[in-house]
């Protein structure tokens, strides 16, 4: 996978992952154009496209669309399935996720997609094991900022 | 300095604002804060205010003065730090800017961290976003993880391998040893990671390839315990065994089965297997199949198994989930050159796909439909292949209005079809066809003679109804030009001829000079095709006053043609019918056919028949006026040059000559000799040369002598090649009554070449006064005997007479 794009039925990104090096100015760019392109599909269109010399996999789950831009030897229909495991993981997460979940948490939709997908590739393919591994993490978190907090405080 | 707001709370801020304008204050507002708070160095609140930043700029605006900041929460001890850090870093930073080789050390630490989710976030950003210089510092931790105990870690470091991989390809070779025992790991994050940089390995490298071929009883087994395995709940998706390892496993082993037949023997049955048993009901198990048809097809598969994965696409294509039918016909694609056979057993479910909603889809039907085109199925494909044309979006026009051109003119059944074919796409895709079309489809015309009066019937009708489409209109206007006799003459066998008088194809034509819709190129087409008409139609007059008209157009191209035009109305009216002929049968080249003649006129059309030379028009009539006044410095004989190359080529063969050479033939001939103006610069200058023959010492001999005509040669060497023996002909008339339409012609044998230049008269006075004088070069590379035969036609006394001869007393010098 080269990158991962999350945007609204109104054209605004809610998440952004680059698995490409790409300047800041090429990025907005191809997020731009994607983006209009995406939202141009009609809704009987099917669910994928060739853009530029790429694949992109894009799958609409609300109003939130999430699209993936593949190479030309990766299998369209599992990616499908990846982008419905990330959406289960969040789902999972958050409890029936909806799209301001992803707003106002999005470093936590971020840590989610680092867990399950490392360098364009999925690196965990049992859900259990994602989820666990984020709630220890999560974990880690508290107890860290707690010691800190009792080393000021007691 | 009062605490910086959270995060959730400038969100919330922000999603406040009502318009850009008040969101960009609110951004700028809080930026100057952050900007304030990093200046203090407050280790506290870093982490809240780059959380921050990272949201402003995820909404578009810039957080550059954020990026050493992560590099200090990266370096933090604090988890919550190092999280977030990481996160700005893969989010802000990028290998292009030097900043980002600071967070190098940081991440080798982190690497070799006590707690694997440190670890893990710094394997997770290296295998991100790593440089190729990071990836070279770091290759030796990460191939020290990839052999850890912890599955954890052991997972993200082959997939960090895989990147370090893709960065500096010249490391591959550290990871083997570390892929001893990858694929003996239980976790099938391991498995799956240890699958994927397997695969990249063997895609980079030949040996590695080699060298991995032994996993393939591995990787069988293992996938074979997938299926079998029964129902865990840990990987399950829809009944199916965790489908993402299955699909990079088959994945992997169409890499290793391609081209080697043992592996691919080996992977056999479980392909089958695969293939037979996976549930078609989701989405999941299509994925799968997807992929062991691509196997299937890529490695050395038996027959069966390879008929079994087309059907599988087969079934695809009648799947109510348009994603499936995507896919079918996307691998259909790739197989149907290789597999001809098996696709075309499917063709009726791909031709159906034509009629799809979706535009992807209706691309790849169309290609596979171009694809499947043959012989036997010319008729029905062309029947389906023209309705998609009629109804399809303009973006597939173009294309498939030349996939119809090439597979009509490939397999159409005759020429009738073809031509209607032709019709079809130009009238109904016309503004889409391709520019090298027109000559393409004017040179199709030319070569189908039998055809010509139908197809100028059928084209003048489409003008009629529409002159908007500017290819058609193009092609239209050129064949008027050249069968407009045809079109008035009202003989049509293949349909219901139609009466047109002059006078209505001259309206159309002149309508079409005039009208917006007609593109300059066309109206070049248009005012050309009314000029040739002046010697089919009788209605000159008519022509001349059009063509004088555009003599003062604005448009350079136009006033330029109808001036030469008027030209060849007023001073070479004797040249016109000549010029004007009928085009013959175009050679196709290899590259572009027609686009020879074309670029030789400098024009877009090659309507007119001088070809190879722009000269005016106005000099060969001047000569042939001064005949008698020219000596050797004139140099542009503009219609005598056809003249030979004609004979030239004719008359290798003794026998071809005198069958082709037929006098005022139709299309076939070029320009006949007896039309030719009696001006020959070779004719004259041979004349002085007359005496040099005497002089280089080869006698004069008499060739025929019958009927009172007698025709002496005389010969002399060209001085450049003395192989080429320049021969004159000398024909006198001994009758009382002269000899007119006086024709001679020569053929020689294979090995020799020959030229015929032009005569200087066809008429032979009688009573000796006058002789017509022809030159013959003849080139004899092989020194052979010189033998040759003549044809000699000519009016005596009222009656026509021809005569055959064969000259075989040339002298010996002339030869040898």
């Amino acid at each position: 996978m080269q990158f991962m794009l999350l945007f609204s039925r109104q054209g605004k990104l809610r998440l952004q992952k680059w698995y490409v090096p790409l300047s800041d100015k090429e990025k907005k760019k191809i997020t731009r154009e994607l983006v209009q392109t995406v939202l141009a599909r009609k809704p009987k269109m099917c669910s994928f496209l060739e853009w530029r010399d790429l694949k992109i996999v894009y799958k609409r789950y609300a109003s939130l669309y999430f699209c993936c831009a593949i190479e030309d030897q990766d299998n369209e229909l599992i990616t499908l399935e990846i982008i419905h495991r990330y959406v289960e993981l969040l789902d999972k997460y958050f409890g029936s996720v909806c799209e301001l979940d992803i707003i106002f948490n999005f470093e936590k939709a971020y840590f989610i997609l680092d867990e399950f997908l490392l360098g364009g590739e999925a690196q965990e393919t049992s859900k259990k094991n994602v989820l666990k591994a984020i709630e220890q993490a999560d974990l880690l978190q508290e107890i860290k900022t707690l010691m800190v907090y009792q080393k000021k405080y007691m | 300095m009062p605490a910086p707001i959270r995060l959730r709370e400038l969100i919330r801020t922000i999603r406040t604002a009502r318009t850009q304008a008040e969101e960009r204050e609110m951004i700028q507002k809080e930026c100057a804060a952050i900007r304030s708070s990093f200046r203090e160095e407050d280790n506290t609140y870093r982490c809240r205010n780059v959380a921050k930043l990272l949201y402003m700029h995820m909404l578009g605006y810039p957080a550059h003065f954020g990026q050493l900041e992560c590099l200090k929460l990266i370096a933090s001890q604090k988890f919550t730090d190092k999280r977030i850090g990481y996160l700005g870093a893969m989010l802000l930073l990028d290998e292009r800017q030097d900043v980002h080789l600071l967070m190098t050390n940081c991440i080798k630490n982190d690497l070799n961290h006590s707690t694997q989710y440190v670890q893990g976030l710094a394997l997770c950003t290296l295998g991100c976003m790593g440089s190729s210089e990071m990836c070279r510092d770091l290759a030796g931790e990460v191939e020290k993880l990839l052999k850890t105990s912890n599955s954890y870690l052991r997972k993200k470091a082959a997939l960090c391998a895989v990147h370090v991989i893709r960065k500096v390809p010249e490391l591959m070779e550290m990871f083997l040893p570390a892929t001893k025992n990858l694929l003996s790991e239980k976790n099938h994050g391991v498995l799956h990671t240890s699958v994927v940089l397997l695969t990249e390995m063997c895609e980079r490298s030949p040996d590695m390839l080699a060298h991995f071929r032994k996993l393939v009883p591995q990787l069988v087994r293992i996938l074979k315990n997938l299926i079998m395995s029964g129902y865990s709940p840990e990987h399950d998706v829809s009944g199916i065994s965790d489908p993402f390892l299955q699909v990079r496993i088959l994945r992997l082993l169409r890499i290793l089965g391609k081209g080697d037949d043992d592996s691919s023997e080996a992977m056999n049955d479980i392909l089958a297997q695969v293939a037979t048993n996976t549930e078609t009901s989701k989405n999941v198990g299509n994925a799968i199949l997807y992929e062991t048809v691509l196997t299937i097809m890529d490695i050395k598969s038996e027959s069966g198994l390879r008929v079994l994965a087309i059907n599988i696409l087969g079934r695809f294509l009648l799947n109510n989930d348009k994603n499936i039918r995507y896919v079918a016909l996307t691998s259909l694609l790739k197989t149907v050159q290789t597999d001809h056979n098996a696709v075309q057993r499917h063709r009726s479910t791909i031709v159906d796909c034509l009629k799809d909603l979706d535009v992807s889809i209706k691309r790849r039907a169309m290609e596979l439909s171009f694809a499947l085109v043959n012989g036997n199925n010319i008729r029905g494909m062309m029947k389906e292949l023209l309705y998609f044309l009629d109804s399809c979006d303009p973006e597939f026009k173009a294309d498939c209005a030349s996939g119809v051109f090439l597979a009509a003119e490939k397999y159409a059944p005759s020429k009738r079809w073809h031509i209607d074919t032709i019709m079809r796409v130009l009238t109904t895709a016309g503004s889409y066809v391709r520019d090298d079309s027109v000559p393409n489809l004017i040179q199709l015309i030319t070569n189908s003679v039998e055809m010509h009066a139908y197809t100028v019937q059928r084209l003048y009708k489409a003008l009629l109804d529409d002159i908007s489409q500017q290819p058609l209109v193009q092609v239209a206007s050129w064949c008027i030009g050249e069968y407009g006799d045809l079109l008035i003459s009202g003989q049509c066998e293949e349909e219901e001829p139609i009466q047109v008088t002059e006078d209505e194809v001259l309206d159309v034509l002149e309508g079409l000079l005039v009208s917006n819709l007609s593109s300059p190129v066309t109206r070049g087409y248009s005012l050309t095709a009314i000029m040739k008409l002046s010697t089919r139609f009788s209605s000159v007059n008519r022509i001349k006053k059009v063509v004088s008209i555009y003599g003062s157009s604005i448009d350079v191209e136009l006033q330029q043609r109808a001036v030469e035009y008027n030209a060849l109305f007023k001073k070479y009216d004797h040249m016109r019918p000549a010029l004007l002929e009928r085009m013959p049968i175009m050679e196709k080249t290899a590259s572009n056919g027609p686009t020879e003649i074309v670029q030789t006129n400098g024009e877009a059309e090659p309507s007119v028949v001088e070809p190879k030379h722009p000269p005016p028009v106005g000099q060969p009539a001047s000569q042939g006026n001064d005949l008698l006044d020219l000596l050797g410095g004139n140099d542009v004989p503009v219609i005598p040059t056809t003249m030979p190359t004609k004979p030239a080529s004719a008359g290798g063969e003794l026998l071809d000559l005198l069958g082709d050479l037929s006098l005022g033939g139709p299309a076939p001939a070029p320009p006949a000799p007896a039309s030719q103006p009696p001006f020959l610069l070779d004719g004259l200058s041979s004349q002085p040369l007359f005496n040099d023959i005497a002089a280089a010492g080869i006698p004069p001999m008499t060739a025929y002598n019958k009927n009172g005509l007698k025709i002496d040669f005389t010969f002399e060497r060209a001085n450049p090649n003395p192989n080429v023996a320049v021969i004159t002909i000398h024909a006198s008339n001994s009758t009382e009554a002269d000899m007119t339409d006086f024709v001679f012609q020569a053929a020689v044998p294979k090995t020799f070449q020959l030229q015929l230049l032009s005569p200087s008269s066809n008429v032979v006075p009688a009573l000796n006064q006058g002789t017509v004088t022809q030159v013959i070069r003849v080139l004899n590379q092989q020194k052979q005997q010189l033998r040759m035969r003549i044809k000699l036609t000519y009016i005596h006394k009222g009656s026509a007479v021809q005569d055959l001869a064969e000259v075989n007393n040339f002298p010996p010098q002339s030869w040898q």
